[in-house]
């Protein structure tokens, strides 16, 4: 009997086995494993290398670099006996213990990376960037395979190629959408209702009555339903981007302005003695002190309302659009059934939005460097 | 209730007084009652004297300093500070004032937390870095200007902050158990760094403090408070010389003193029983 010091692998290999017994699809198509030889004799390495690795032949970075080749030369033969050998829609059990087996060792090979410690900066950064990475493109290629495998109606869920194939063909189209919604809407929106959320933050330190007048007035205003909003907003500012921007605005103000007041009360009573020690004034204490140890939580405002304004945007072009904006697209082309459009629409604004959010957070490290949070890695 | 005896150094005895207490009471009000934090101190405090504030907590000692540093409001007696009401003196800026934790601003360099208080005088920025680098030679911090606190020891944050009290030259000290939380041996260190500190500055110190060997070595006049209120029981001069050591600590005058705060901090206590 061998040691098993790695029960995934051994699992890949018995999968992996398994999946050699049953056939590979049925219906018109009707593949067993002796149809493609090539594939069968590269199962049979992948399980011997399954259970050479369950004995615990290789650890860490080299362990999880060779699974995931593994995997991909897998991945890229799953597809091939989707799309040519044709098991499209009539995949079965062979198959999908074949993917099972590439899921385990998948499995096991971003676990290995993702213990990977090292000294080398560089070398840890890109071990860490690999593991989400590689994640990603694993779910996209079970998403693949399962839509393709089971033959899911494209109406449903499309597969994410046809989704691809659809964004390379609409370029255009997206290109003026992401203009009008992201470009215009967000991005005024954005900087308007964080910078007046900052502004009436300053305002309600500096005058304290307001702290009881307007505080639970922007509590109103946060409460307030978007899909009720949005079309009064385009009852005022026309169908175009300005009435977006203002739904953004009324959703982005309050998280900016609850936020900056809890952190203008950040910074601790010896640091503020020490200013006042120095006779220092409002303005001073506030730039040199009290905003820079606010900052943690202002730019949790920013990161939060990032997404938010991304979907105030979206959700107000439905009331009301010129005939262009992700909104506007997204609910014409559900009515035209036209889903692979919708979901281009929905993968480039939560490219859009991730890329804001990301932006946002590195701004963040930059500024507050200095937060213990971020602390160890200079 | 008799009022503590006015007691001064030779220093202050000419006038030349730096701090003046007179019948001095601060009273807090919280939910249980008001809460003497102080009551009816008398004290005067002479150029170039080194006083230590010591007591048991809650006797007052950081109150009295916080009060002199126009931190906390009296509510009742006469406070001056280099002869012109404590609010005055703050506004002047007539001391600097080093607190129990260094309170170094993380997202500034060493240099740019020393310089802190030039920057709010308005000084330019290069006569900033030029006192900046002296202040950070006498408490012994050169090469360490481009460092952010969060990079240094403990002990060197405390230079630190004391560099930073210094650098805009005021005539006083006020310093709240700026050792209390370092281990001892890097307390003993910069003690004696302290003291050679004084000499060479010639500033006049308030230091609070609860340990009776630190409060000893350093100072030329001790003042014993006691809680509730928050009182002066006895005012000590020691007069070692300008230049010692950690070694006088072993000599029969030095016990002799420290016996004498001993016996002034039990009283006291005995007089709470």
């Amino acid at each position: 009997m061998i040691a098993v010091r790695n029960p995934w692998m051994m699992a890949s290999a018995i999968l992996a086995l398994a999946a050699l017994l049953f056939p590979l699809s049925a219906g018109e198509s009707a593949l067993s494993w002796s149809d493609i030889p090539a594939l069968s004799v590269s199962v049979l390495i992948f399980a011997a290398m399954s259970v050479w690795l369950a004995r615990g032949a290789l650890r860490g970075l080299p362990l999880g670099l060779l699974l995931l080749g593994a995997v991909g030369l897998g991945g890229g033969m799953s597809l091939y006996v989707l799309y040519q050998a044709g098991a499209g829609g009539e995949a079965q059990l062979g198959f999908w213990l074949f993917i099972f087996a590439l899921w385990t060792a998948v499995w096991c090979g971003l676990d290995a990376i993702s213990s990977f410690r090292s000294l080398n900066t560089w070398a840890q950064r890109l071990a860490d960037l690999l593991v989400p990475l590689m994640f990603g493109c694993w779910l996209l290629f079970l998403w693949e395979v399962l839509t393709v495998g089971f033959g899911v109606p494209q109406v449903l869920l499309p597969s994410p190629s046809m989704i691809a194939v659809r964004i390379a063909g609409s370029l255009d189209i997206l290109a003026a959408d992401f203009h009008q919604t992201f470009i215009k809407a967000v991005i005024s929106g954005y900087v308007m209702g964080c910078g007046s959320g900052f502004a009436v933050a300053i305002l309600v330190d500096r005058v304290p009555f307001l702290k009881r007048g307007l505080l639970p007035l922007g509590n109103l205003v946060s409460a307030l339903p978007i899909v009720g909003m949005a079309p009064i907003m385009v009852m005022w500012f026309g169908f175009d981007w300005q009435s977006k921007a203002a739904v953004v605005v009324i959703m982005t103000f309050f998280p900016m302005l609850v936020n900056t007041v809890s952190g203008l009360s950040a910074a601790g009573v010896l640091e503020r003695d020490l200013m006042r020690s120095y006779g220092a004034r409002y303005w001073q204490t506030l730039f040199m002190l009290r905003l820079p140890a606010a900052m943690p939580f202002i730019f949790n405002a920013l990161k939060i309302n990032s997404t938010l304004a991304m979907i105030g945007a979206i959700v107000a072009e439905f009331f009301g659009t010129p005939i262009v904006g992700m909104g506007f697209r997204i609910s014409t082309e559900v009515g035209r059934m036209n889903v692979d459009m919708v979901w281009a629409e929905i993968a480039m604004a939560a490219l859009a939005g991730s890329a804001f959010y990301g932006a946002m957070a590195l701004c963040e490290r930059a500024v507050t460097f200095w937060h213990p949070s971020y602390r160890q890695r200079r | 209730m008799t009022p503590s005896p006015v007691q001064s150094g030779p220093a202050g005895s000419d006038g030349d007084s730096v701090v003046r207490a007179h019948g001095l009471t601060l009273s807090f009000q919280t939910a249980d009652g008001p809460v003497h934090a102080l009551s009816d101190i008398d004290l005067e405090i002479g150029r170039g004297e080194f006083v230590s504030l010591i007591g048991p907590s809650g006797c007052g000692k950081t109150t009295l300093l916080r009060a002199i540093a126009d931190l906390e409001q009296p509510t009742g007696g006469n406070l001056s500070v280099n002869g012109v009401p404590a609010h005055e003196a703050r506004l002047a800026r007539g001391y600097g004032y080093v607190f129990q934790a260094p309170a170094l601003y993380p997202w500034r360099t060493i240099e740019r937390n020393v310089t802190l208080p030039l920057e709010i005088m308005g000084m330019a920025a290069g006569a900033r870095r030029e006192k900046a680098r002296d202040y950070l030679e006498l408490v012994n911090l050169s090469g360490f200007e481009k460092k952010f606190p969060w990079q240094l020891s403990g002990g060197m944050q405390q230079r630190a902050s004391i560099a930073r009290a210094l650098c805009f030259d005021p005539d006083l000290l006020l310093m709240d158990e700026p050792f209390g939380a370092l281990d001892e041996i890097v307390r003993d260190h910069l003690n004696e760094q302290l003291l050679q500190l004084w000499a060479k500055t010639q500033k006049t110190v308030v230091f609070v403090t609860h340990s009776i060997p630190e409060a000893v070595f350093l100072s030329t006049k001790i003042v014993v408070m006691s809680p509730r209120p928050g009182r002066i029981i006895d005012v000590i001069e020691a007069d070692f010389p300008r230049e010692r050591s950690l070694d006088i600590r072993e000599t029969p005058e030095f016990l002799e003193v420290a016996h004498r705060v001993r016996e002034g901090l039990r009283a006291g206590h005995s007089y709470d029983d």
